[in-house]
């Protein structure tokens, strides 16, 4: 005896054992022992595809078109054995892009448009809510017919009902709540609910094995087996026709309809997309799925025709055939089948809205309420830190907004169709998603705007010609617009489009929007090229697959192929010589030639190291990853790559600018370097000479000295001698002190200058006279030719004095005695004043003539013999002093045969002023008999 | 030392006096005649070779700055050549330098004496070394 309440309680019952289910592997998947990664649950957590509308439903069509029901898991079976790589491909492009619902698949191919995702969920919520209202509809239904056992009553018209006694609001309520627990406790970040799917897999078994029995129960309980049924269902007349497929055009292409509709649906409707897609744990469970799902479907339709011809022969109508699965067991006293049987149809409902509820909760939180929110951020959402809570609510109120929307839905429409009809009315309404989501994965072309324009037109043209009807056919509309067409026009009649006829509803719905669809879709797209962001999200949908084999051909042993990619890619921030260079190194270490190389993972952390070096680690990752595994590489990554690029050229740009400035410093300090060392040593060979010319002299006088000092005897005349070199040999080295010294402070710039109109001659003249008793002395003839009109020099008096004595005694010391001859010329142009000391000595070779103005390079010393030698500075000094007031000291070669040397100096007239005006006492110009040969 | 020379009286040695500079010859020449040596001198490199051929010397007192050949090619011509082997030869310089005197005792150089020199110091010097 079953009462409402036993059923109710056994209904707790098993949503209780669900929810357990669920939160066991909740559990185990937070402990990382996951309870679905096993193909098998994910093949039977597909069978979600099977709904109140499998479990009544199918029976239902089977009793009023016989083989008809077949198409709709038809369409699903050659789905999965045909379309799997579609489906693989999806799943694949879902993992890769984090992916959560089929609203966000379509608005992330197409450029992550809002817009675009808004409107797939507006489509998918308004499309599904029939077939929710279908499950409530159901569960309704059924709960209302067993719990009326044993009587066999069909359920009152729902809309006669006053709203508070409908059951199937109650139905509605409960799986609000029920799903609220299930699907919303926690978020989580990857729309995944293992807990859900683990239940899903269970109630797919549930309504299996319960079809299952009833089906053995009517076949060989109720009969004698598939035989004893279809032989006595053929002797019936009405039945007959059943059996076959179909038999008129609009048979045939019912067929291909549904079948076409049902192909699209196991992917399109957001549960199976869920399901199939979003919820996969592993693309490699697709395999087993491909046979196990469509045997799932072969053997739950397996009793469909038994059980209905079974019913139709058992009531004698007065029965809905939805209902048959319930109605026969009750009939036949098995109470326990029947509640057990209902409890299979309360799973398929169960699994069917939890599923697609949440799916739609999800899609119409994050697609539709979300962006609005945070467009308008009227709760100030952007500054809040933790939206999850917020999140969690607006999916909890768009699950109950759903469900009450599918129960308005029933109230108003269901009544007027059988389960089927209403199913198929979302079948087209999902399969609008068909063009852009498919299109979307194999043709680069669409565009934002053309997907935008046929979802519009398909769903447009499905809400004239499905949905609005099935409105006007529960009189919730004018039924004149049905037959008569919108605003009396025929041709817009809504199921004789254009005048459109020998379809059913669903195929001309079908054709109609798919062809709005497609032809927007595709029209649309073609008017401009794909943007950037959406070209980008085209390559990485289109590509999927491709990128994805590309990737494990690298890491499985590689290509060279891939090698010159790596080269190039390395060559590109490396420069392709120093690429070349190491890759050879890399190919030489290994023993192999460069050509020969593969690109294994050795050779690819070689070539990230060599790239990390050039552009940063962070970088050469993604640069390495886009070559290798063909990492899906982000417009920012690529921007941001660029930037660093950009960054590490200009970065290197400055080094190199550095380095050559670095370069050219160096090379600066290498020369100012050489110069200190070469002017150091100059010093050191001037300190050393200093030094030898300093102890020359005095080598002479400690000699003489200690000799005359130690040794008493020696003669008068000897020691006369002796004191007269020692006093010669002090004379000269207190000349060589002071000309040392003197010397220091021209070069050092430090002597003291006066500079003052100098009358030359008169200073030649002077020069002569205090130098007479020596020429006088040595029997040398000296003669002065001077020009009278000789112009004034500007001049320091005592400096040109001492010049002039420099030179004269020089040529005194070197021109032979006795026949010696000295003649000084003095004249004058028009910007100088010329004078030449010459003398009839033996005159200086060519190649000295230069070197002998170099400090103590003297000269002729293989011509003098017991001379007091000179101090090797005088000509030296004299040039300085020259050069000083602008003119020039230097030695001719002989005018004349006779002539020995032939010194020669200019001076610049006293208008080339380029000496200091100021006066102070300058070094005195002593006597010199010195020449510096 | 005295009683050889004593010995072999007649046979006085000889000394060449190599250096350019006047006044220095002539004290070194004074001196070394003082102490019972055969003197000669040269003024510069190529006499200095030309003497040593011509006078044999047992000592060159050898200046090493000087014209035409400086005083270490001058030694290391002689030190080159068999036949003078027991010549002494002192160095003389000006430089008083490390590096010049380690130059000149690499080049065989039995003595190096710095200007001014000690006249005592260079006389003992000369008849240590032709003792």
């Amino acid at each position: 005896m079953l009462s409402g309440w036993t059923v109710i309680l056994a209904s707790f019952a098993y949503l209780g054992i669900l929810f357990a289910i669920a939160w066991v592997a909740d559990r185990r998947a937070d402990q990382g022992r996951s309870l679905i990664a096993n193909p098998t649950i994910y093949a039977l957590s597909l069978a979600v595809y099977c709904t109140t509308w499998t479990f009544y439903g199918s029976v239902g069509r089977a009793a009023a078109s016989g083989v008809g029901f077949l198409p709709i898991y038809l369409g699903p079976t050659l789905m999965m054995v045909l379309g799997w790589s579609v489906i693989r491909k999806i799943i694949h492009v879902v993992k890769a892009n984090r992916i959560t619902s089929i609203a966000d698949f379509v608005a992330s191919r197409y450029g992550k448009s809002q817009l675009l995702g808004g409107a797939v969920t507006v489509i998918a919520v308004v499309g599904v809510i029939p077939y929710i209202a279908l499950q409530l509809k159901a569960v309704s239904n059924s709960f209302t017919i067993l719990a009326a056992a044993p009587a066999i009553v069909m359920p009152a018209q729902h809309s006669a009902v006053p709203l508070l006694h409908d059951s199937a609001l109650y139905v509605a309520v409960i799986m609000a709540l029920f799903t609220i627990l299930f699907g919303t406790r926690h978020l989580d970040a990857t729309e995944r609910h293992e807990g859900m799917v683990a239940a899903i897999a269970f109630e797919s078994v549930v309504k299996l094995v319960s079809f299952v029995a009833v089906g053995l129960f009517v076949t060989y309980g109720l009969y004698d087996g598939f035989a004893d049924i279809f032989a006595r269902a053929r002797a019936l007349p009405g039945l007959e026709r059943l059996l076959t497929t179909a038999d008129t055009a609009v048979g045939y292409g019912s067929w291909a309809t549904l079948t076409f509709l049902s192909m699209l649906s196991v992917l399109l409707l957001p549960r199976q997309f869920q399901i199939a897609v979003v919820e996969n744990v592993n693309p490699a469970h697709l395999k087993r799925a491909v046979w196990l799902f469509p045997l799932y479907l072969f053997i739950i339709n397996l009793f469909v025709l038994p059980i209905a011809l079974g019913g139709l022969m058992h009531f004698a109508g007065g029965v809905d055939a939805d209902t048959f699965v319930l109605t026969l067991p009750m009939d036949n006293r098995s109470e326990g089948l029947a509640l057990f049987a209902y409890i299979g149809g309360l799973s398929a409902a169960t699994g069917m809205i939890i599923v697609e509820t949440i799916a739609l909760s999800t899609m119409v939180c994050n697609d539709l309420v979300m962006p609005l929110l945070l467009r308008r951020d009227w709760f100030g959402l952007r500054a809040r830190a933790d939206l999850s809570g917020l999140l969690l609510t607006i999916r909890r109120w768009a699950i109950v907004a759903i469900l009450m929307l599918g129960y308005a839905y029933f109230r108003l429409a269901g009544e007027a169709y059988a389960l089927v009809s209403i199913g198929l009315i979302s079948f087209a309404a999902v399969a609008q998603f068909a063009p852009v989501l498919i299109g979307g994965l194999y043709w680069k072309g669409g565009t934002r705007s053309g997907a935008l324009a046929g979802l519009l037109a398909g769903f447009a043209v499905w809400l004239y010609t499905l949905l609005l009807p099935s409105f006007a056919k529960s009189g919730w509309l004018p039924a004149d617009f049905m037959t008569a067409g919108l605003f009396g026009v025929e041709l817009l009649r809504p199921q004789q489009l254009f005048g459109l006829t020998g379809l059913d509803e669903i195929g001309h719905c079908l054709l109609w929007s798919l062809l709005a669809n497609i032809g927007a879709y595709v029209g649309v797209s073609l008017l401009r090229p794909p943007d950037v962001r959406e070209a980008r999200q085209a390559s990485l949908f289109v590509d999927a697959l491709r990128l994805e084999d590309a990737g494990r051909w690298a890491s499985g042993g590689g290509t060279t192929a891939q090698v010159s990619e790596l080269l190039a890619l390395a060559g590109r921030f490396l420069g392709p010589e120093k690429a070349r260079a190491a890759f050879e190194q890399f190919a030489r270490e290994r023993g192999v030639a460069l050509a020969r190389l593969t690109a294994n993972a050795e050779l690819v952390r070689f070539a990230e190291s060599q790239l990390a070096g050039a552009i940063g680690s962070a970088s050469a990752r993604v640069m390495v990853a886009s070559v290798v595994e063909e990492e899906p590489l982000g417009l920012d990554e690529v921007m941001n790559i660029l930037d660093e690029a950009s960054q590490v050229r200009a970065y290197s740009q400055e080094l190199e600018r550095k380095s050559r400035e670095l370069t050219r410093a160096t090379a600066d300090l290498r020369d100012a370097n050489e110069r200190l060392r070469e002017l150091d040593r100059m010093k050191d060979d001037f300190i050393s000479t200093v030094t030898h010319e300093l102890r020359t002299p005095l080598t002479s006088i400690r000699a003489f000295s200690e000799m005359l000092h130690e040794d008493p005897r020696i003669e008068l005349a000897e020691r006369t001698r002796f004191l007269g070199i020692i006093v010669g040999e002090t004379e000269r080295l207190s000349r060589l002190i002071n000309q040392i010294l003197d010397l220091a402070k021209l070069e050092s710039g430090r002597a003291d200058w006066t500079s003052v109109e100098v009358d030359l001659a008169e200073v030649i003249r002077a020069a002569s006279a205090s130098l007479s008793q020596l020429y006088k002395d040595k029997g040398v003839a000296l003669a002065l030719d001077i020009d009278a009109r000789l112009p004034g020099v500007m001049a320091d008096r005592d400096r040109l004095m001492q010049v002039m004595i420099n030179l004269l005694s020089n040529a005194v010391k070197f021109a032979p005695a006795a026949q010696g001859r000295v003649k000084v010329s003095a004249g004058g142009t028009a910007a100088e004043v010329r004078v030449t000391v010459v003398d009839n000595g033996p005159g200086i070779r060519a190649a000295e003539r230069e070197t002998i103005f170099e400090k103590f390079r003297q000269g002729g010393q293989d011509v003098l013999t017991d001379k007091p030698r000179g101090t090797g500075l005088g000509l030296p000094i004299s040039r300085q002093i020259i050069e000083y007031f602008g003119g020039r000291l230097w030695l001719e070669a002989p005018g004349e045969p006779g002539e020995g040397a032939r010194f020669v100096f200019t001076l610049p007239l006293s208008t080339g002023d380029n000496a200091e005006q100021e006066h102070a006492g300058g070094a005195s110009g002593e006597e010199d008999t010195d020449r510096g040969r | 030392m005295r009683n050889k020379n004593m010995r072999e009286e007649p046979v006085a040695k000889k000394i060449l006096i190599v250096d350019d500079e006047p006044n220095i010859v002539l004290s070194l020449e004074f001196m070394m005649k003082k102490e019972g040596f055969e003197v000669a001198v040269a003024g510069d490199g190529d006499a200095a070779l030309e003497r040593v051929a011509g006078f044999a010397p047992d000592l060159v007192l050898l200046d090493v700055m000087m014209p035409n050949k400086s005083g270490y090619e001058v030694c290391q011509l002689l030190r080159a050549d068999p036949a003078r082997a027991g010549l002494k030869i002192v160095m003389l310089t000006a430089k008083g330098r490390e590096t010049e005197v380690a130059k000149g005792m690499a080049l065989g150089a039995d003595a190096y004496v710095t200007k001014p020199f000690s006249t005592k110091d260079l006389v003992a010097q000369v008849k240590a070394l032709l003792a």
